[in-house]
């Protein structure tokens, strides 16, 4: 599972660190900020949600 | 014969219905997802239509939700064009207006919420409201030459079509009753704070005075307010509210009140029928209050909650979330979570409002309650985390900072 970030895209919504944030958070500049690049299995569902509910879309899930 | 596979019919195909498609297959159900749209487009996202949409930034197929090819691979029958007329709870059957009854094992209502227009205004040529793909490229034609537009209401839509009919050039007035815009959900003392942000951008406010009524010939040529003034208008743009699309419910037995009466799970009051998005009323048990909310955050949680209360059954703590929404109005970015209670007052604890950054709580008996956040993304996520703390409704704020782990 590997999270591939538009940092071009995020309009600093945070839905994505409300959804994992031990995988997502915001840069001091209020930027979407990946912690954890290739993040386990079990948190799969939460990243997905994460995808999903970014409303600027600027997160992908692959694999 | 085989029996026929579980199939789940949802009654609208925006964000909430398609989110709950997409989070079904996302669970693994293998039945039949069937998404029925009143709209002849592909899905698409109805936030940009306010901004890059209207702005001319942006076309229809970048903010599309669900490609036909996505549709496929997920396997979902989308059914378009055709809006959900009538539902008949006890032979399990969907009516379409094109004389088709589908049935279903389940049934999510996601039918959404359409905007209000006054009697007889829409009479006039040049009248706009703002909600779906359709309205907003009618009101992009209309904006072009930069007319006189006039906005009667200074809520979210009003606000935003005001900031991008401005940044088009256009002579903008907003019309609001209350003392300023965005007033009616962050109260009059902080909607006044946030009032210089139209006017630093040229937009003219008349505040504290209604409509009366358009006059015009064929076309709308002025709008009369209460007070005996007169503003002169090329356009005026409606928004004044939505309500949510539930006639078509009449009879069904599902309830209905301002919204589709649903438990703390999303379920109606009819068996296998639950609803999400716009359309659904429950009590958010997180606050203790009946909520119905038009907002992209909660149409994409409430369809991903439904979807999983259809396939594992009530979840425990029932649907609980923190309201969440924001507005992009003259590159200013505001952010709410949680209800403000318009009486009160929001308290600044961070940043000014001459910097147009600053956030500001919304307290009800020393309670969080609800967050403004002014160009202030990551405070903000500080108090959405505080808010779905759940004893948020229950402890005084330095109790609950303290019941919090350490970080």
């Amino acid at each position: 599972m590997q999270i591939l970030v538009d940092r071009g895209k995020c309009q600093s919504y945070g839905n994505c660190v409300v959804a994992e944030p031990r995988v997502f958070d915001l840069d001091e500049d209020g930027i979407v900020k990946v912690l954890v690049e290739a993040p386990s299995e079990e948190l799969r569902e939460q990243v997905k949600f994460a995808v999903l509910d970014c409303p600027a879309r600027a997160l992908q899930l692959e694999g | 014969m085989p029996a026929p596979k579980r199939r789940v019919v949802v009654a609208g195909a925006s964000l909430a219905g398609v989110r709950t498609a997409r989070a079904l297959r996302d669970r693994g159900f293998d039945g039949e997802v069937v998404l029925v749209g009143a709209e002849d487009h592909l899905p698409y996202d109805r936030p940009p239509l306010s901004k890059k949409i209207l702005a001319g930034q942006v076309s229809l197929d970048e903010i599309q939700l669900l490609s036909h090819d996505e549709a496929d691979a997920l396997d979902l029958e989308l059914r378009l064009g055709c809006r959900a007329s009538a539902l008949d709870p006890a032979r399990r059957t969907l009516a379409l207006d094109t004389g088709e009854q589908l049935r279903y094992d389940d049934l999510v209502v996601a039918t959404g919420s359409a905007a209000k227009m006054p009697p007889g205004w829409e009479a006039y040529a040049g009248v706009h409201v703002l909600r779906t793909a359709d309205d907003a490229l009618a009101l992009r034609s209309a904006l072009a030459g930069a007319p006189r537009v006039a906005v009667a209401g200074g809520g979210f839509i009003g606000c935003e079509v005001a900031s991008t009919a401005r940044a088009l050039g256009c002579d903008v007035t907003v019309i609001e009753p209350l003392a300023a815009p965005m007033a009616r959900v962050l109260g009059d003392a902080t909607a006044l704070d946030l009032a210089g942000i139209p006017l630093d951008a040229g937009v003219r406010l008349r505040c504290g005075v209604a409509v009366e009524r358009l006059e015009g010939g064929e076309r709308v040529e002025r709008v009369c307010l209460t007070d005996g003034s007169v503003v002169p208008a090329d356009v005026v743009v409606v928004g004044i509210g939505a309500r949510p699309v539930t006639d078509w419910l009449s009879g069904s037995g599902v309830a209905v009140a301002d919204g589709v009466l649903c438990d703390e799970h999303c379920a109606t009051s009819v068996p296998g029928v639950y609803a999400a998005g716009d359309v659904a009323r429950w009590r958010n048990p997180l606050f203790g209050r009946e909520m119905r909310i038009e907002h992209w955050t909660n149409a994409t949680e409430q369809g991903a909650f439904v979807a999983r209360t259809i396939l594992e059954g009530r979840q425990t703590g029932g649907y609980a979330p923190v309201p969440f929404v924001w507005s992009d109005q003259h590159g200013v970015k505001l952010q709410i979570a949680g209800v403000p209670d318009p009486s009160d007052r929001g308290r600044i604890v961070e940043g000014s409002v001459t910097e147009r950054r600053f956030v500001a709580l919304y307290e009800r008996e020393e309670r969080l309650a609800a967050v403004l956040a002014v160009n202030s993304p990551r405070s903000m996520l500080t108090y959405r985390r505080r808010l779905a703390q759940p004893t948020a409704g229950e402890a005084p704020a330095s109790g609950r900072l303290a019941a919090r782990p350490s970080a």
